[in-house]
């Protein structure tokens, strides 16, 4: 329900990163986009097209890289990806696990046709 | 030709949110973004709170909703102060929306600022303003699957009250399914259960939001 100001909020950042780098037309995205975030990555394409038209990102790639949910349980130190939040540690069946990695959201790169 | 630039979607936001946590940290404040779905009981919550804590604490609540003043009127009712944010649609509160209407706040001559998010159980926990703590409620009507279903709030949030456990006998929720799957999404969410309606377990609540204030 939020995508349309989260893809305001990519177009604000291409935007001044375009300036930065003399780009004119902006042919690609890439983000990262951790599964335990609450963004719904079709809904956002969605409102990233719609809001890139007749600015220099219309008709841009918006290509968002899903990061699983990866944590350790803190009572063997193994390391695994979770398929859900609520996975037990799939060596000791801990239950206490310290997520590492599925609340990522930042662009990566841009990219032009210039 | 391609351009690293690795920057947080986020990070306006987050600018933001950190500008107004700075000034409450300045102004000795104790900020909560209490959150829940529609109904849950947010305003009824904060109706009795400030009924049992405006003559111990200085405190207001900022009041997020798509429409209306309803509910900062039936906080004001109260003896409290209240100011309404309306979004026109949009389905959370963000750091600039709470910045815009500090102005308002006598912030110098307040322990407490609640903020009551739109009512949504998605979205409002993916946006930091700023606050202390992150609150939610979970009614009992509700159904014990939520976390299950909703699990970015309950990790994000650092107290869980689950609410109208005087509904208990009329539902099928299991309150230890809440508790279960909230500890195991977030072990250190402190849960209180109450009833906004009867009262019960409120002063736990009380009791925990004076401790935080004096902390300040």
């Amino acid at each position: 329900m939020h995508e349309l100001s989260i893809a305001q909020g990519i177009l604000d950042i291409i935007r001044d990163e375009a300036e930065k780098n003399s780009i004119e037309r902006i042919s690609a995205v890439r983000l990262k986009l951790g599964k335990l975030t609450a963004v719904e990555p079709s809904s956002l394409s969605f409102c990233f097209e719609l809001i890139t038209k007749g600015t220099l990102a219309e008709g841009a790639r918006l290509e968002i890289e899903t990061v699983p949910i990866t944590g350790r349980c803190a009572q063997c130190g193994r390391e695994f990806t979770l398929e859900d939040p609520f996975c037990n540690c799939p060596v000791c069946q801990g239950l206490k696990i310290d997520i590492l990695t599925g609340r990522e959201f930042y662009i990566c790169e841009i990219e032009t046709d210039d | 030709m391609k351009v690293s630039v690795v920057r947080n979607i986020l990070e306006a936001n987050e600018a933001i949110a950190q500008k107004n946590r700075k000034l409450f940290k300045e102004k000795g404040l104790f900020t909560i973004n209490l959150m829940s779905s529609p109904g849950a009981g947010k305003t009824t919550l904060l109706e009795n709170t400030a009924e049992a804590l405006k003559d111990k604490l200085r405190m207001a609540v900022i009041e997020g909703d798509i429409q209306s003043s309803v509910d900062a009127r039936r906080i004001a009712k109260k003896g409290v102060q209240a100011i309404q944010i309306n979004t026109d649609g949009g389905c959370h509160l963000d750091a600039n929306m709470i910045q815009n209407v500090l102005a308002h706040l006598d912030l110098d001559n307040l322990d407490l600022l609640i903020v009551e998010n739109v009512g949504n159980l998605v979205c409002p926990a993916e946006f930091d303003i700023g606050e202390n703590v992150k609150a939610m409620i979970l009614s009992v009507t509700e159904g014990d699957d939520k976390p299950l279903k909703y699990p970015v709030m309950f990790r994000e949030s650092a107290v869980l009250l689950i609410n109208k456990i005087d509904l208990l006998p009329y539902t099928n929720c299991k309150i230890n399914n809440i508790k279960k799957a909230a500890l195991k999404l977030n072990p250190k969410i402190k849960i209180f259960e109450v009833s906004c309606r009867t009262g019960e377990g409120l002063e736990n609540w009380y009791k925990w939001i004076r401790q935080q204030t004096k902390k300040k």
